[in-house]
């Protein structure tokens, strides 16, 4: 086991396999070949050289992609930006996904790319992951010649029609003098008001295009989008009506989402629950929006969130949502959701405001913005005179969290239990990792066990929820954010999805720690059949290989762990490993995340079956 | 099991309204966007994907070669047309968007009307068009082309009429609209 050395982030291109391994010469080959070192740089600016200047124009300094035919101008160039480091994935599914890890993981844009036909259709499922949750990406696909477009020429498909209804912008480029403002528009796009995917189709013919077009300054590309003009400001009347609200309120309730962290608002967020003394609970995606060991820090809501959690949505009398969008998975059934409360709603897209539930007071703009000038105007209330309510609330988080937590580490039997394994991994890592989620039953553990503290410290596919999600999104976040530990924690069925970037880890030398929660099932496939299906299991039991001998294949160190006494240590050599690692959890199988709502039932309507601890 | 714990009232809380009426009728919504490759596209596939019906649909140039007008007509209770308003809105084209259904509003229609016609009738169906203010565009030894133009129900009472000789082909654009006054949408998206 190698030390680990200082600052991760001082040279990011020296992480190299250690010479003597395997497949250190083989990465060093493969890291010459990238830097095209002793060529001389000797020719015209083509399309495919905006394209490099206009992503480092942007400050984004990494790119996840895959080569193919229509696509080798760019490749071709790549040489010549040493500065800009390209990662090469195992599938653009990992690609697209990275890209969303490190635009989650930083705030900023992160960009994929893939060339035409198959490279742009793996691309889609993690593009729709990022429109869904309002992820800034750009992804950049190579198309056919232009004379070509149309034909069913080899690898031609029309990517941009695919793309339409999922990105927040699109376009197709046939003319490397368009080039500047195109890329310019699309991170503006992406990044500005609320934050999507934009994909750009550029045919081959414009890559290799000579250009002499220059890049539009921000104030350009703003004039030239004429339909784009995000609302910041909320309205100074709604404002006001706001802190009356919250002056009447008597059960008062925040609903952190994700746009307090697009926002960068926490702080404002904290400063309005301190100031009126007002509870926080939050969304999936709103994870660390507040530290969670914050006094007014109240928990998870939702389908299987905190019971206390959502009693208190059911109580309240003023639900302040800020940056959240009433997701089915939120709600429950919207009729019998929140029966006592009064809503404000705050969000930067209009079309939010008034979509799934019954607005009070809308407020269009971004939650930082609304929030720094909502906080003068909002009335100080002292804790003390909300006693009995904060009471209340304290006994109903008693009850909950002593229900729901196996702190023995063991569920029936003596088998590992996932709360336990989820929770260490944080303890572990002192709540600063980033810890990025699968799907399923892992990532409800980790939505309600893993103890955030800090903002983006939590990654997850909330809208789309795509299996395989969480190893090539922990790439992308790792590499935005070498200054934090990263931990992909996924479930046997999500991993098996997109295994192969295991390779990706290896030949980047990214630190990735992997926690395999390995139940041998899809956990909530077979938690759903347990329960509404009538027990009537089908195709939710998996058969796995050895995962110690697959990360030996592979190069990765890798433990395993089946008792509670295992757990910590195997956490702790993984925290060790200069470069990426993974523990094998052999967890209970038949373990299922309580509460639950059942999809059509409301926020009351709660099933829970903790069992006993053995 | 009651997830309130008791702090609340003892009254039942009634059902949270779900946003909208229910009760649908015909909107008009005239939508001012940036005439980019794609741009009708972008519009019939959100409006597919999101699940609201088109009724009809049409999109002309306007002074300006940079912008294009769509006139849509879609049915619907007041929120979803609003949340269809929304929407467009989000689209990078779309420059604005106005629900002129209880706007006072002049609204027409084309229509071309292909109608079997003999030399025994071909004189009732020239005095039927014309008495719609519309007029025979084509003449052939078994058939006619009547144009109509007016509101939705002009031309659909025209065409009723015309269904007894027998209609071989009708073509009809959906309607425009503009509104009455002085007040101009265009010149709004331009300021």
């Amino acid at each position: 086991m190698t030390m680990m050395k200082g600052d991760p982030s001082a040279d990011r291109r020296t992480h190299v396999p250690d010479a003597g391994t395997t497949s250190a010469e083989a990465v060093e080959k493969a890291r010459r070949d990238m830097l095209h070192e002793g060529r001389v740089k000797k020719r015209t600016r083509i399309g495919a050289d905006v394209v490099c200047e206009a992503i480092l124009r942007q400050g984004v300094d990494v790119l996840f992609g895959y080569p193919g035919g229509v696509i080798l101008p760019l490749y071709d160039v790549f040489g010549d930006y040493p500065e800009l480091r390209h990662i090469l994935v195992r599938h653009e599914q990992g690609a697209a996904h990275a890209a969303d890890g490190f635009a989650r993981a930083t705030g900023r844009v992160g960009v994929c790319l893939g060339t035409s036909g198959p490279g742009a259709t793996n691309l889609v499922t993690g593009i729709a992951t990022a429109q869904l949750d309002s992820i800034p990406l750009v992804a950049i696909t190579g198309n056919v010649p232009a004379a070509l477009l149309g034909k069913d020429a080899f690898q031609e498909i029309d990517i941009t029609g695919i793309t339409l209804p999922m990105t927040k912008h699109n376009y197709l480029v046939r003319d490397a003098n368009e080039l500047p403002r195109v890329l310019a528009e699309a991170f503006h796009i992406a990044r500005t008001g609320r934050p999507g995917p934009v994909h750009i189709d550029i045919t081959k013919d414009a890559l290799q295009q000579e250009t002499r077009a220059e890049h539009p300054s921000e104030e350009e590309v703003i004039a030239g989008l004429p339909g784009f003009r995000p609302t910041l400001d909320g309205h100074p009347r709604q404002l006001r009506t706001v802190a009356r609200e919250i002056a009447n309120a008597k059960r008062p309730l925040i609903l952190a989402g994700h746009g307090i962290l697009i926002a960068e608002a926490w702080d404002e967020l904290r400063e309005l629950a301190e100031k009126a003394s007002i509870p926080v609970a939050w969304t999936l995606l709103g994870i660390g929006a507040i530290d969670e060991t914050h006094p007014l820090a109240y928990g998870y809501m939702g389908m299987h969130g905190w019971k206390h959690v959502n009693r208190a949505i059911q109580s309240a009398d003023l639900l302040i949502a800020l940056g959240m969008r009433f997701d089915d998975r939120v709600t429950g059934n919207v009729r019998s959701y929140a029966p006592h409360a009064r809503i404000v709603h705050v969000d930067i897209d209009p079309a939010e405001i008034g979509k799934n539930v019954a607005i009070d007071v809308p407020v269009v703009g971004d939650a930082r913005h609304v929030l720094r000038a909502l906080l003068p105007l909002v009335a100080a209330v002292d804790r003390e005179a909300r006693a009995s309510y904060f009471e209340q609330l304290a006994e109903w988080r008693r009850d909950s969290e002593a229900a729901s937590w196996h702190g023995s580490g063991m569920w029936r039997n003596g088998l590992l239990s996932a709360d336990f394994v989820i929770d260490q991994i944080g303890e572990a890592n002192h709540h600063d990792a980033t810890m990025v989620a699968d799907v399923g039953q892992n990532q409800m553990w980790m939505a309600r066990y893993g103890g955030y503290r800090r903002p983006h410290s939590h990654i997850s596919s909330g809208g789309l929820g795509t299996m395989g999600y969480a190893v090539p999104t922990a790439m992308g976040a790792a590499l935005g954010r070498p200054d934090k530990t990263t931990w992909a924690v996924c479930g046997d069925g999500g991993f098996q999805m997109t295994i192969q970037e295991l390779a990706t880890l290896v030949q980047d030398r990214i630190p990735v720690k992997i926690a395999l929660l390995d139940n041998h099932k899809l956990g909530m496939i077979r938690q759903w059949q347990e329960i509404f299906y009538d027990s009537n299991f089908h195709s939710s039991t998996m058969v796995g290989p050895d995962y110690l001998k697959l990360c030996e294949a592979y190069g990765i160190p890798a433990w395993k762990a089946t008792t509670p006494e295992e757990v910590r240590p195997a956490v702790d050599a993984a925290n060790a490993v200069d470069g990426p690692a993974l523990v094998w959890f052999e967890i209970a199988s038949e373990q299922n995340v309580f509460p639950i709502m059942p999809a059509g039932k409301g926020l009351s309507d709660l099933i829970e079956d903790w069992g006993a601890e053995t | 099991m009651s997830a309130d714990g008791g702090t609340t009232n003892a009254a039942a809380p009634a059902a949270r309204t779900i946003p909208g009426t229910g009760v649908g009728r015909r909107h008009v919504l005239v939508a001012v966007v940036q005439n980019r490759t794609g741009v009708l596209n972008r519009v019939a596939s959100l409006m597919r994907a999101r699940n609201f019906n088109i009724e009809s649909l049409s999109v002309s140039h306007t002074d300006s070669v940079e912008i294009s007008r769509m006139t849509i007509t879609i049915h619907g209770d007041e929120f979803a047309v609003e949340q269809a308003t929304k929407q467009l809105y989000r689209l990078i084209d779309v420059l604005k968007v106005q629900d002129v259904t209880d706007e006072p509003t002049v609204q027409h229609e084309f229509a071309l009307v292909k109608v079997r016609a003999t030399d025994r009738n071909r004189g009732e169906i020239v005095s039927i068009a014309e008495m719609h203010r519309g007029r025979i565009v084509d003449l052939a030894g078994d058939a006619v082309i009547v144009e109509a133009t007016g509101t939705e129900p002009e031309v659909d009472a025209l065409i009723a009429l015309l269904r007894a000789y027998g209609i071989k082909e009708i073509v009809r654009t959906g309607a425009v609209v503009m509104a009455r006054g002085s007040q101009s949408i265009e010149e709004a998206v331009k300021r």
